[in-house]
């Protein structure tokens, strides 16, 4: 996300620290808790007496259900008496992986398709967004839910790739406004002044000119996905169990609030904090990225 | 103006076909035969009972046959019947409509009574300590996901202090106390994250409203405060809540869906995912193609309220 001028990495990593230092506090903190989340969820096989999320103790009498807090289980037990704790972590992995998904693919396809058509404009904008339109016609749960159910199988990599898939109208849209906007700058009317190529142009000028707004909007956008798969998983129709994912922990343990409402609390806590999180830091990479592109 | 009408009209039908086909295309993809989902195990390899049933439901004509019958029958208003329940899709929807609208309208009618005077009061006092703890409150509340916020309601109003009712639904026209008590917790849920968007909405309109120059001419003519906010600085700011307030059914639509789940409503949504899960594909492909015909139809609406209203664009048109 630091601007393309930079070119050692000495240098590089100081940008980094100093946009860090630029936060406000909050942000600051919502950083620091996107940082641990994501290094403890790649790192979660390497953690040391990480109990196995799948593990059902009272099955050989050695776990007890719906348990409290524990020396054994630091937040507890759910109703198949599996180590909240560490399903909570592994949890982890499905939302990222399905928001780094959507993240990727809308940056990249949709982005690419936004500034492409923002920029050549005529008959091939016309049909890409009639497309996209009729895309945009249906209400994004509505569609997604008609769509997962297309699916033989419903794990990880399938729901990753469809809310992916599905995340790149709206990336068109935002790259191809952007696109209008940076197609009339004076720099792209110089550099087709001197005879420079379209393809050239579109890369050179409009896609890096593009490109630091789809980001600021994709993180925004990637709390929205965190919901999405939270929503589908609630519904049971995200990762089949007994794969953790947050939305799965709640689904599996809401028949029971009445009489533990603990493991109910934690995955909705972390789902609350993560798309906190992501909102923070991603509203102020948005207008930290609107005054750039004011002085551009 | 006519013209413009008419050309959003073309267009809104035009989507409205695309949207049914595309619906159709993606339905039909579904893997498994949705005759398999009619009889037991044993008679799936009975041929030609299995080819009967396949020749009544008209599942061996090619594809585009098959959707061009459905749009014939579904512009005069059949649908088809669920393939499971042998019910008119239609009537299914005109039967579960009612529900889903009111809890839709309930809560957008909630959440406009809560962000306009919280959107105002947050312009007013910009910069503030009152406008910074409003705007802290909202980006929290846009950050709980509906059906968490719905589930922490249900322990605490319905299962704690015995409230409410946790699951079910009373219709209007059995009991209206009954009905209020059903719609309460599923609208508040719904309202929540709505009322964060729409309060940041009429905040930075009314800031840049009340920069106008009418707005300081009004105070030095000596009005009062109160009536220069909401007689003269909401209505132009009105304009654009009810771009978003449309723009946002798209999600509320979805928000139904969940809560019908949660809160064990008899709604559309809650019809949908049943027929999701049974593979009852003419149902699937009637309510979608239905919610998606009611929001894109929301929408050129909105557009065109938009443009009857504002009367700078009406002149541009």
């Amino acid at each position: 996300m630091s601007s393309p001028s930079s070119s050692s990495s000495p240098s590089r990593f100081r940008m980094v620290f100093r946009v860090f230092w630029a936060m406000p506090i909050v942000t600051k903190l919502c950083t620091f808790w996107l940082t641990t989340i994501i290094l403890t969820a790649v790192f979660a096989d390497f953690i040391p007496k990480l109990a196995d999320p799948n593990y059902q103790g009272f099955l050989f009498g050695t776990d007890v259900t719906n348990d409290g807090q524990s020396w054994h289980h630091w937040l507890g037990t759910d109703n198949s008496s599996r180590d909240i704790l560490s399903r909570l972590i592994y949890g982890t992995r499905v939302s990222l992986t399905v928001a780094v998904t959507a993240v990727a693919f809308g940056t990249f396809f949709g982005g690419l398709l936004g500034s492409f058509v923002g920029y050549v404009r005529g008959r091939r904008e016309a049909a890409i967004m009639a497309t996209i339109d009729v895309i945009l016609a249906f209400p994004a749960l509505v569609l997604l839910l008609t769509v997962v159910t297309l699916m033989e199988k419903r794990d990880l990599l399938v729901i990753s790739l469809v809310v992916g898939v599905l995340a790149i109208p709206r990336y068109a849209r935002v790259a191809r406004a952007n696109a209008l906007a940076v197609s009339r700058r004076e720099f792209v009317a110089a550099a087709r002044a001197i005879g420079t190529k379209d393809r050239t142009i579109l890369w050179r000028e409009v896609v890096p000119n593009v490109m630091p707004t789809v980001f600021a909007y994709a993180l925004v956008a990637a709390a929205v996905t965190v919901v999405l798969e939270g929503t589908l998983a609630f519904l049971g129709l995200s990762v089949e169990p007994p794969t953790a994912s947050w939305g799965v922990m709640i689904n599996s343990s809401r028949a029971d609030l009445r009489i533990n409402i603990w493991p109910v609390v934690w995955p909705s806590l972390m789902l609350v904090f993560t798309v906190y999180s992501l909102n923070n830091v991603g509203d102020w990479f948005r207008i930290r990225t609107a005054h750039k592109a004011a002085a551009l | 103006m006519g013209k413009m009408l008419a050309v959003r009209f073309v267009r809104l039908i035009a989507t409205i076909l695309a949207v049914s086909f595309l619906t159709f295309l993606m339905v039909n993809l579904l893997p498994g035969d949705p005759i398999n989902a009619l009889i037991p195990p044993e008679a799936q390899h009975d041929q030609e009972f299995v080819e009967q049933l396949r020749e009544e439901f008209g599942l061996n004509d090619p594809m585009l046959v098959r959707y061009g019958k459905w749009l014939g029958d579904a512009v005069t208003g059949d649908l088809g019947k669920s393939v499971i329940t042998k019910q008119p899709v239609a009537q299914e929807i005109w039967r579960r409509l009612p529900i889903t609208s009111e809890l839709a309208i309930v809560s957008v009618v909630f959440s406009l009574m809560m962000a306009v005077p919280l959107g105002t009061l947050s312009a007013y006092k910009q910069g503030k300590r009152v406008d910074q703890g409003i705007s802290a409150v909202a980006q929290v509340s846009l950050s709980i996901p509906n059906f968490v916020l719905g589930l922490f309601l249900i322990y605490l109003f319905a299962m704690k202090l015995r409230w409410l009712p946790a699951t079910g639904w009373t219709r209007l026209t059995e009991s209206v106390s009954g009905n209020i008590k059903s719609v309460l917790l599923p609208a508040m849920s719904l309202a929540l994250a709505e009322i964060a968007v729409y309060t940041r909405v009429v905040r930075s309109d009314m800031v840049s409203t009340l920069q106008e120059d009418y707005v300081l001419s009004a105070r030095a003519k000596g009005l009062k405060d109160r009536f220069i906010l909401f007689r003269h600085a909401l209505r132009p700011s009105s304009l654009t809540l009810i771009t978003v307030v449309g723009l946002n059914v798209g999600a509320l639509i979805g928000g139904t869906v969940v809560m019908e789940v949660l809160f064990a409503i008899p709604g559309l949504g809650k019809r949908l995912l049943d027929a999701i899960f049974q593979r009852d594909f003419l149902m699937v492909q009637g309510i979608t193609v239905f919610i998606a015909i009611v929001y894109v139809t929301i929408n050129t609406v909105v557009d065109i309220i938009y443009m009857l209203v504002d009367p700078r664009i009406r002149k541009k048109v």
